[in-house]
């Protein structure tokens, strides 16, 4: 019998969802015994023809990573969508939009001044920037449309299941693969990963004081974390309490602070203003000034609360 | 700015054991207010999870008020604190949206401040007049290319 084929794809990522593949090890060289690789951007050399002449069902599944914010990310992995019976959001990006999605904090005209006019590394007086059709030596050139707001992949077609992390971890990669090769696939829809909070795993749980205050914000850029404290009860913003677990805690057991790209549980709908309202809570403020005071000090409660998740959030982007 | 026919559509969390009341007596007392406000009775300002309050802005609200007991007097001893927490990070994280202040309050009202009651929906509903349709949901479906 033939072996099933699978597609791996990259919207708009880093290029660590690719990275965590590799990181199988050994283990990718059981994926590779079991399976075909039929589209892989990153690793092997494949056109938009290769994919559009595959009979549809050909290829089993598509692993597609990354957010989408081109008109030519959209053609894609509605192309991949069309081709494929099963499709993985794979990593935070696909899942929730992650970390190119807090480019939803800002409008694209705000975006696209940033990064071509008003850096200060960047000398552009005749403001150059991209433009879908440009004439360059008597050429038509064609760039394709940066839209106005990233997306998860969800917002662009249908996905069967979600692999969430930033990037995944191998173990999980693993399972899923397993699962999709022999069939043993949870509901539609499902995230491949548990659905506890990460503070239910944490191996700093014991820590946690009965009675949680923060009354000061501190941050790991200027201070360093007790190496076995619960980090919220230090006042270090940690995201366990909104995240969902299954990552090995691996961020907790380098000292950091866990910052949310697991994405939600299922009962949380809106991951930033569930995780403020936890924390808001906690504030040490007897009064409305101290309260104010408190918030303050947070820097960029968006960026930080939405890290991974503003596209797929209740606002999706900001309007100005 | 604003067209003058605008009637803003108000959210209103009221707690039920102080300013639900206070609205109720706002209305057996017979005292004006504009018909703005669209009330959930809820059991505590506490209760109040800010989702909601971005759920209702995204969902055509103009405005969300939160309204409960005053610091001390709430029923579960301290709901209205978490409420007060809270609020100046919500307010923070909407100015990263530009979402203005103003289109979410948080009032303290108890159940004898009938007058009070009708004066915070006035001044509200004046504030939100003065700065026009929210609109978000058709906003940003025009802004994501969003038939």
């Amino acid at each position: 019998m033939a072996k099933p084929k699978v597609a791996f794809y990259w919207c708009a990522s880093c290029g660590g969802c690719e990275e965590a593949v590799v990181d199988l090890n050994e283990e990718i060289l059981k994926v590779v015994d079991a399976v075909d690789i039929a589209l892989w951007p990153v690793a092997l050399d494949f056109k938009k023809k290769n994919v559009e002449s595959w009979k549809p069902g050909e290829v089993t599944v598509a692993f597609i990573n990354g957010a989408v914010r081109t008109s030519e990310q959209e053609e894609w992995v509605k192309l991949l969508r069309e081709k494929c019976p099963l499709v993985v959001a794979f990593g935070s990006c696909a899942h929730l939009g992650g970390i190119p999605g807090l480019s939803n904090g800002t409008t694209r005209e705000e975006t696209i001044a940033a990064k071509y006019f008003n850096s200060p590394t960047v000398d552009n007086p005749e403001k150059i920037q991209p433009r879908l059709q440009s004439q360059v030596n008597g050429y038509e050139l064609e760039l394709p449309e940066f839209m106005p707001v990233v997306k998860g992949l969800d917002d662009v077609i249908n996905v069967d299941y979600y692999l969430p992390g930033c990037p995944p971890v191998p173990n999980m990669i693993m399972d899923s693969v397993v699962a999709i090769l022999e069939n043993k696939l949870p509901p539609k829809g499902s995230v491949l990963a548990p659905d506890k909070s990460l503070c239910d795993e944490c191996p700093r749980k014991e820590s946690k004081p009965e009675v949680l205050k923060i009354d000061s914000f501190r941050r790991v850029a200027t201070s360093t974390p007790d190496p076995e404290k619960c980090f919220l009860a230090e006042g270090y913003i940690c995201m366990g309490p909104a995240t969902r677990s299954g990552c090995g805690e691996l961020c907790i057991r380098g000292n950091m602070p866990c910052r949310g790209c697991f994405g939600p549980t299922s009962e949380a709908k809106d991951m930033g203003t569930k995780f403020l309202s936890a924390v808001g809570s906690l504030l040490d403020a007897e009064t409305e000034e101290t309260s104010a005071r408190l918030a303050g000090t947070l820097v960029d409660p968006l960026g930080t609360f939405y890290r991974f998740s503003l596209p797929s959030s209740i606002l999706k982007h900001r309007l100005s | 700015m604003a067209d003058e026919n605008f009637e803003p559509k108000i959210v209103g969390f009221l707690c039920q054991w102080c300013s639900y009341t206070g609205a109720d007596l706002a209305g057996t007392s017979r005292i004006q207010y504009p018909s703005t406000l669209r009330t959930v009775r809820v059991m505590c300002s506490g209760r109040v999870d800010p989702t909601f309050v971005v759920k209702a802005l995204a969902e055509g609200a103009d405005g969300v008020l939160i309204a409960g007991c005053h610091p001390g007097d709430c029923h579960y001893n301290e709901g209205n604190y978490r409420a007060m927490r809270r609020y100046p990070m919500l307010l923070q994280l909407l100015d990263q949206f530009g979402i203005e202040r103003d289109r979410v309050r948080l009032e303290w009202v108890s159940a004898s401040e009938g007058e009070k009651f009708a004066q915070v929906v006035e001044e509200m509903t004046e504030k939100l007049k003065e700065l026009g349709p929210l609109n978000w949901k058709e906003r940003s479906a025009d802004y994501c290319g969003v038939a």
